[in-house]
């Protein structure tokens, strides 16, 4: 039968004979479990009774729901704070480490560290940090000085900054390495063209550095936007005893999911978030793509 | 010939024998979650229980506290898994909707003998006319106090009553120059044990009954649980003998030698041991101002799954029998570390006056057990109660009155399936 198939009909057979294998894959563990996310998101199921259709009632209930408005508002905090600010210092991290001959490696590896260290260590630490005195390093300081102290964890406003801030200097390192593979894949020739015209810096910059960096830009504001829109590790971490507080100040939507899931059991409810935060996900993404793309 | 013949009838009996020994032995599992010294003391019991009673065999299977409730939740159902199973004493309401276990058989358990027998708080395990649980061991409240920052501070006893606390923390609690708390008298948040504190302990000490109508109604929102907020507020606000997260966690505070003062359960007991070169002692909660005592118990239990049935349902009632008797809770005691259920334990001589265990134990028997809906979604109500109060600045019977509505709303979403 395979003999009596013409090389094109071949050709799809292999193909699909190589693809079946990740095709199961993605089947069985994304797709599936998406679907019945989505499905469960419809019902009332607390993991151990039965579940039960429920229709719209999660749905309802999250739109009625003050704290969901809050972490909706911290995500996108989250979001808008930490991509542009992480942008902005690894490019000028990027941009002048490239630059620079003395040491190189040495500081490319001080900015990469943060990245590899594990990110519950890190958040405990910069919790320490953050606390009053006598324990907390920053307020020490400040109350060495004589000033007073600053609450930073305790506060619904210093809150979200405080909990960014390390999530922030985490994922700098890769950013710094990804933008420098871009520095780096921009030809020569067009800055010795710039030179030979006797061109300003600031003009290389925005006239050819910048305009030729756009892929590596785009990549790193998706990248870096879905991981805010998805912080949790850090958030937790920081404030284990007061889950996303205070007040809710600190919670992402992430949290909220964990929260109703593994502490209310309200496996329905949880459902409903996730697939709000699949669509914001998405929609998020998409709208960057669109917006960055090349015309 | 006659070689294979006796052969084969050797190996008939054989196997006759091993069948008819394995219809008499019947095996039941046990399933609990993982922490070392219970499951140690698990093995105990069950050593102990099978030489009792050698016709039947325990298998005891543990997991990660992480995994616990989806593993039972999946496995009864479908049949497998554990004949006796451990819970905690908040979950009884899922478990029992979820009809994962069956209520103990009253002629063994009869109800009138277990209110007679057991501390009174494990009445939260009834429903109706039986008990569907019972535990082994039950954990209480104690005020843990600094030895050495007593005597520093030439304080002769630990407080007795709510305004000796006060005093007692005042002399304690230690200010840098800027004004900045370097040492609390007594510690306090939310976070930790206080909500348990607060709930079963102050607001019924200031005259108040925290619900009614069995846990399903919230009655805090009045003059008691008022007084009971301001005494708790006043502690940072008006005496400035604690501050809220001071050292991150209460207890870490009270392990750096930092805290006076600390309330906590049992269970810390064992951290403090091993904590190098901190003195410290146990005093039962301080009595409010009319003289009242309480006190909060919480407590894992044990019981018979939906699962067993025939003579293994017999065998589950035997073990259940094994792990609820004087015996196994002494066990408990001393390889956990974790209060008798019973009085006729725990009120020994020995035991009420252990120095460690007396105040804990003592405790049992004027404790409270709160019903939980969702134990720590009303924790976070406390916790944002006094969170407003304190960052937001809202005013004390405000944050009350919103606390309240709002965990009568989780309760109410809770019953109402």
């Amino acid at each position: 039968m395979y003999r009596n198939l013409s090389i094109k009909q071949k050709q799809i057979v292999w193909a699909w004979a190589f693809l079946a294998l990740p095709v199961l894959f993605y089947g069985v563990i994304r797709f599936y479990p998406t679907g019945n996310a989505i499905l469960i998101s419809f019902q009332d199921w607390n993991l151990l009774g039965e579940r039960n259709w429920s229709g719209l009632e999660n749905y309802i209930k999250l739109w009625n729901d003050p704290v969901f408005w809050k972490v909706f508002k911290n995500t996108f905090l989250y979001l808008l704070l930490g991509t542009p600010i992480s942008l902005v210092i690894s490019f000028v991290i990027a941009y002048h480490l490239d630059q620079l001959r003395f040491m190189h490696g040495f500081l490319r590896m001080l900015y990469f560290l943060p990245f590899m260290t594990s990110a519950v260590a890190m958040a405990w630490v910069w919790r320490w940090f953050y606390q009053p005195v006598p324990i907390g390093l920053f307020n020490n300081f400040l109350a060495s000085l004589g000033i007073p102290q600053i609450e930073f964890l305790n506060s619904t406003t210093n809150a979200l900054p405080s909990v960014l801030a390390p999530a922030v200097w985490a994922g700098l390192g890769f950013q710094v390495i990804i933008f420098m593979a871009g520095l780096r894949a921009i030809p020569r020739s067009y800055y010795e063209a710039a030179r030979i015209d006797g061109v300003s810096t600031w003009t290389v910059l925005s006239e050819i550095t910048l305009p030729l960096l756009k892929p590596t830009i785009v990549f790193i504001v998706v990248f870096s936007s879905i991981g805010f829109l998805r912080i949790f590790d850090h958030v937790f971490n920081m404030t284990t005893n007061n889950p996303g507080g205070p007040l809710n100040a600190t919670k992402p939507l992430v949290l909220m999911i964990y929260d109703t899931a593994f502490t209310g059991y309200d496996m329905g409810y949880a459902a409903a978030q996730t697939v709000v935060l699949f669509v914001i996900l998405l929609v998020v993404s998409l709208i960057q793509l669109r917006i960055l793309r090349d015309r | 010939m006659t070689s294979v013949k006796g052969w084969a009838l050797g190996a008939a009996t054989g196997i006759a024998a091993m069948l008819g020994s394995a219809a008499h032995a019947v095996e039941i599992e046990y399933w609990q979650y993982f922490f070392d010294a219970r499951v140690s003391a698990m093995e105990q019991l069950i050593e102990n229980f099978e030489a009792a009673n050698p016709d039947i065999t325990v298998k005891m299977t543990h997991f990660p506290y992480a995994d616990y409730r989806t593993k039972v939740a999946a496995a009864i159902p479908a049949g497998e898994g554990p004949d006796v199973v451990q819970l905690f004493y908040g979950w009884l309401n899922d478990y029992v909707e979820a009809d994962l276990i069956q209520p103990l058989p009253t002629d063994a358990f009869p109800v009138d003998r277990i209110e007679t027998e057991f501390f009174p708080m494990v009445g939260a395990m009834r429903r109706g006319d039986a008990y569907m649980a019972l535990p082994t061991a039950v954990r209480s409240l104690a005020l843990f106090y600094n030895t050495r920052l007593f005597d520093d501070a030439g304080i002769e006893s630990p407080p007795a009553t709510l305004d000796e606390l006060v005093e007692v923390a005042k002399k304690l609690t230690q200010v840098d120059g800027a004004g900045n708390i370097t040492q609390v008298g007594i510690t306090t948040g939310m976070t930790a044990q206080d909500h348990h504190w607060f709930r079963e302990v102050l607001i019924r000490q200031f005259g108040g009954e925290p619900y009614t109508d069995g846990y399903k109604t919230v009655n805090y929102n009045t003059d008691a649980g008022m007084k009971a907020l301001e005494f708790y507020a006043g502690l940072e606000k008006t005496h400035n003998v604690t501050a809220s997260g001071f050292m991150d966690e209460p207890q870490a505070a009270f392990k750096a030698g930092r805290a006076g003062m600390h309330i906590d359960g049992s269970f810390r007991i064992g951290s403090l041991n091993k904590t190098r070169g901190l003195k410290w002692g146990v005093a039962e909660l301080p009595a409010g101002p009319d003289g009242t005592k309480s006190n909060y118990s919480s407590y894992w239990v044990n019981a018979i799954t939906t699962k067993a049935e025939g003579e293994k349902y017999d065998a589950a009632v035997k073990f259940m029998e094994y792990v609820t008797s004087d015996e196994a809770m002494q066990i408990w005691l001393d390889v956990v570390g974790e209060l008798p259920a019973k009085p006729s334990v725990g009120m020994t001589e020995a035991n009420a006056n252990d120095e460690v265990f007396g105040p804990f134990i003592r405790g049992l028997e004027y404790a409270n057990t709160t019903v939980f809906a969702n134990e720590s979604g009303q924790r976070q109500i406390l916790v944002d109660m006094v969170a407003r109060t304190d960052i937001e600045g809202q005013p004390l019977a405000e944050s009350l009155a919103v606390a309240a509505e709002a965990e009568q709303k989780l309760l109410d979403e809770y019953y109402a399936e």
